[in-house]
């Protein structure tokens, strides 16, 4: 054994790499606590931030992309977006970890309000839920009249649905409807995914499976293999979406004066104008619709 | 398959061009990983040493502990972890939640225990080879420690790579804690799953071939580098 105190000419090496290694750490502290003393507050660079709690839809689309460079021209506010379902975005605003809300479920937004959690629901946009699934079209759903004869195919034939069943937006809309067309108990053709929009496409599209899906995550989603929207227009399909911002007096960490101006932009002519401009292969995903407090 | 070759030419692509968005998203992978595997490795390495060098009631106990947490599951530590920073809970005034230091804390918790567990057994076994040499040339404990931490030295180095490599492959916890917030908290893993969800499933895979060669090149230097001082050991 050699004497572990004796200094090796490669000591040195490694004592500088590490002197290197804790400077790097140091420095990762110093950003993590600064962080910490300015809050959520402001940006990197001390910019004024928000944070929207938002459904995948419009993020996985691309909206946010387009429309925020639009609002950061006249606006020195950093939008940051964590786009998860509308259930778990409204359980992460309940917490307090959002300035905005921007979500679709209508009837979840208002249980938000009416629990002090929110200030106020204001309409933004709307698009519309399709049902997809096999080109074959195993249930012969494109001929359905309506969803609720639709539902009713699928569920006779026993052919498989793939169903989001993770309290989201589209989850709750799917729910909504399989009530609507008196389907219970769902069994073995039912397959509940329990994750987000795309990995339920994923998902579905393995298994050969029909899908309840927003118009704007199936136009832009890239791996549609031999899936084509088979259902489409009924009225109960109707997708609206809401913008909220958090209660201040529940949540002291919200930042008002930004998330009332980044609101006040999407509601306005401006932001609706290019919500409607918002174009993937030539289809506008959402059509705006703001009008007044709910 | 299609997929494969296109997501080939489409990561070479994004590495030749040096996306802007790929080149920030890389620097904030390495950044985070980087950070937690060297907190892990200063706190791993003092649990490992404390365990292997001392005796005490209940030592076995903490030993089986430790080696289980090495299973910790990401999704659960992400949850702990945002349960903790949220706003409304106990941390919540420090307004880490969905920040790069979220993220480090949570890669932290999860592979603080991987080194812990490893750097344990490397030690208490030279500890074993070494215990009559230590106790004939009467060395305090804290010389035994750093004694054998030394000569330990490439061994964990292999622990800090295994620890490396849990974080930078992860992304149950950061997504969690993270957000996947655009230009802030988006990092290689959290792109991968951002892809898969879109569809984009060559864009999806040709990011984990970026990622993959990442995590080469960083075992590469590290390999080089003790390479490099066993040579310089002899010259």
């Amino acid at each position: 054994m050699s004497n572990p105190f004796f200094i090796q000419s490669n000591s040195f090496l490694i004592i500088r790499v590490i002197a290197v290694a804790t400077i790097g750490v140091i420095a990762n502290l110093a950003a993590l606590t600064g962080s910490a003393l300015a809050g959520s507050q402001t940006g990197t660079d001390g910019k004024t931030s928000i944070l929207v709690q938002s459904t995948t839809s419009t993020a996985n689309s691309g909206l946010y992309d387009f429309l925020l460079p639009h609002f950061q021209k006249n606006n020195d506010i950093e939008v940051r977006v964590v786009a998860v379902g509308t259930g778990q975005a409204i359980r992460n605003a309940s917490n307090c970890d959002a300035d905005v809300l921007l979500v679709h479920a209508k009837s979840a937004e208002e249980k938000f309000i009416a629990d002090g959690f929110g200030i106020a629901r204001f309409d933004l946009m709307y698009n519309d839920f399709v049902l997809i699934g096999p080109a074959a079209d195993p249930a012969g759903i494109s001929k359905a009249t309506d969803t609720v004869e639709a539902l009713q195919l699928i569920a006779q034939t026993r052919s498989l649905f793939a169903s989001r069943g993770d309290d989201s937006g589209t989850h709750k809309k799917e729910q909504a409807l399989w009530q609507s067309a008196n389907i219970s108990p769902l069994t073995a053709w039912y397959r509940s995914t329990g994750s987000g929009m795309g990995a339920t496409i994923n998902t579905g599209i393995g298994l050969g499976a029909y899908i309840l899906t927003d118009r704007a995550s199936w136009i832009t989603f890239g791996n549609k293999n031999d899936h084509i929207i088979l259902h489409e227009g009924d009225s109960s399909l109707f997708n609206q979406y809401g913008i909220i911002r958090v209660n201040e007096q529940r949540c002291g960490n919200v930042n008002v004066s930004a998330s009332q101006t980044f609101i006040d932009w999407m509601l306005s002519k401006t932001g609706q104008d290019l919500i409607s401009q918002f174009k993937i292969d030539e289809q506008q995903l959402f059509f705006p619709n703001a009008s007044s407090a709910q | 398959m299609q997929d494969f070759s296109e997501s080939f030419s489409l990561a070479f692509q994004l590495l030749t061009t040096f996306d802007p968005d790929l080149v920030e998203i890389i620097g904030l992978s390495l950044r985070i990983s980087l950070t937690a595997t060297l907190l892990s490795c200063i706190f791993g390495c003092l649990i490992g040493a404390a365990l292997a060098t001392t005796r005490f009631p209940g030592r076995t106990v903490i030993i089986i502990l430790v080696n289980a947490l090495m299973g910790l599951p990401p999704v659960v530590v992400g949850l702990i972890v945002y349960l903790m920073l949220s706003r409304a809970g106990p941390f919540g005034w420090l307004g880490l939640l969905y920040t790069p230091s979220a993220m480090i804390i949570a890669q932290t918790l999860l592979i603080t225990p991987i080194v812990a567990a490893l750097s344990r057994q490397l030690l208490e076994d030279t500890h074993t080879e070494y215990r009559e040499q230590f106790e004939s040339l009467v060395m305090s404990h804290s010389q035994q420690v750093r004694a054998l931490l030394w000569d330990c030295r490439y061994g964990l180095l292999t622990v800090v790579l295994a620890g490396f490599g849990r974080s930078i492959a992860e992304v149950g916890a950061v997504i969690i804690v993270g957000g996947n917030i655009e230009h802030y908290t988006r990092v290689m893993t959290t792109a991968i799953a951002l892809e898969t969800s879109k569809g984009n499933l060559s864009m999806a895979l040709a990011l984990g071939i970026i990622l993959m060669t990442l995590a080469l090149v960083v075992n590469a230097l590290v390999s080089g580098l003790r390479i490099n001082s066993t040579r310089l050991g002899y010259a």
